[in-house]
């Protein structure tokens, strides 16, 4: 059953499964469009995107740009992450932007569209997001701390072109990921 | 084609980073692997560059570098390694008052179990000595004997110790 609190999967389709575009793809490098969240592309990339997430193992969001769509949505569900304290389970967003951001902690993330580095990113451990649910369009408003919170501002980055390799807390805060052989 | 190591030490200056890359650049080749840092305020990089030039052709273009005499340039070709092998990552972290000895004596004990340390950085301010390192462990590792024994280390040099698993989490 979907872990759905914020009602914002409500009517999506069926999602297929897209290929993950990886870095130095340049739509990752781009900021996305706003959407309208009403339109049908939208709802069905919602769907997409809820979808590919489920098939990653370990995934925890994924962002249009991520999917190859320059555009503003992007879903989350940290529900089963170890780090997280406050979720809001399984959810999509259109046209995110955060509101308010406080206690900024230092930590390493890694990203499927950057599969061979992690980075050591300094990011809000408390936040207040606001967007719109796809279909509906109905406003969202999102108060969140720890890892929901830093999935979040992983996820709203990609949407605005950037990626954790933009954020590095310093010279040498970009690692190699371990090659598991 | 092959892999070239060149590492360039000596007096900081601005600029030698750009002559540097300007040269290797000029000598088509393709800087893969980078570091660079000021040791006690001296310039320390190391370089890993690949493409169509063999180390002598790559000292004479660096030439100019060393002409006074305040930095020291080396160059010589390297094999492709393989990544690193499975394992988990831990923080090993130290500080104290600065005496011989604590790099070799802890590095000794993540040694003895095999790990690997992956990065290393140690810092003298005043008598106070700061060793940060990555270490990759072994999947087997006993982490708390590990830990026990880097206690024990650390407390007959008289440095405070602590490993702490470095996690990193997929968004």
């Amino acid at each position: 059953m979907t872990n759905d609190p914020l009602g914002t999967l409500a009517g999506l389709p069926e999602g297929r499964v897209l290929p993950v575009v990886t870095a130095p793809d340049p739509v990752l490098a781009r900021a996305g469009s706003e959407v309208d969240p009403a339109d049908p592309a939208i709802v069905q990339l919602a769907a997409d995107l809820v979808a590919t997430m489920r098939v990653s193992p370990g995934c925890v969001g994924l962002a249009a740009p991520q999917v190859g769509v320059s555009v503003k949505v992007f879903c989350v569900d940290v529900a089963q992450h170890p780090k997280t304290r406050t979720q809001h389970g399984t959810f999509v967003l259109c046209n995110a932007v955060v509101e308010s951001a406080t206690r900024n902690e230092k930590a390493r993330e890694g990203c499927m569209s950057v599969p061979d580095f992690t980075g050591d990113v300094k990011r809000a451990t408390r936040i207040v997001v606001r967007g719109q649910a796809p279909g509906t369009g109905a406003e969202v408003r999102i108060e969140t701390d720890a890892f929901e919170a830093r999935a979040l501002q992983h996820e709203i980055d990609h949407c605005d072109g950037l990626l954790f390799l933009d954020r590095a807390a310093g010279a040498h805060a970009i690692h190699p990921r371990k090659t598991y052989l | 084609m092959p892999l070239l190591a060149v590492t360039v030490l000596g007096h900081d200056r601005p600029g030698i980073i750009a002559e540097t890359t300007g040269a290797l650049a000029g000598l088509g080749l393709n800087i893969e692997d980078s570091t660079m840092t000021l040791l006690r305020g001296h310039f320390a990089m190391m370089l890993i560059t690949g493409g169509p030039a063999d180390a002598a052709t790559v000292e004479e273009a660096l030439a100019g570098l060393t002409s006074d005499g305040s930095l020291s340039v080396s160059v010589r070709e390297v094999p492709a390694e393989r990544g690193t092998p499975a394992g988990s990552t831990y923080l090993l972290s130290v500080h104290g008052g600065d005496r011989p000895g604590i790099v070799s004596t802890l590095a000794g004990e993540v040694a003895k179990v095999g790990g690997n340390i992956t990065d290393l950085t140690t810092r003298l301010a005043g008598d106070l000595y700061v060793l940060s390192a990555e270490v990759d462990l072994p999947e087997a590792t006993d982490v708390p004997a590990l830990t026990s024994a880097l206690r024990a280390a650390a407390g007959g040099l008289g440095v405070e110790v602590s490993l702490l698993p470095l996690e990193s989490d997929d968004l």
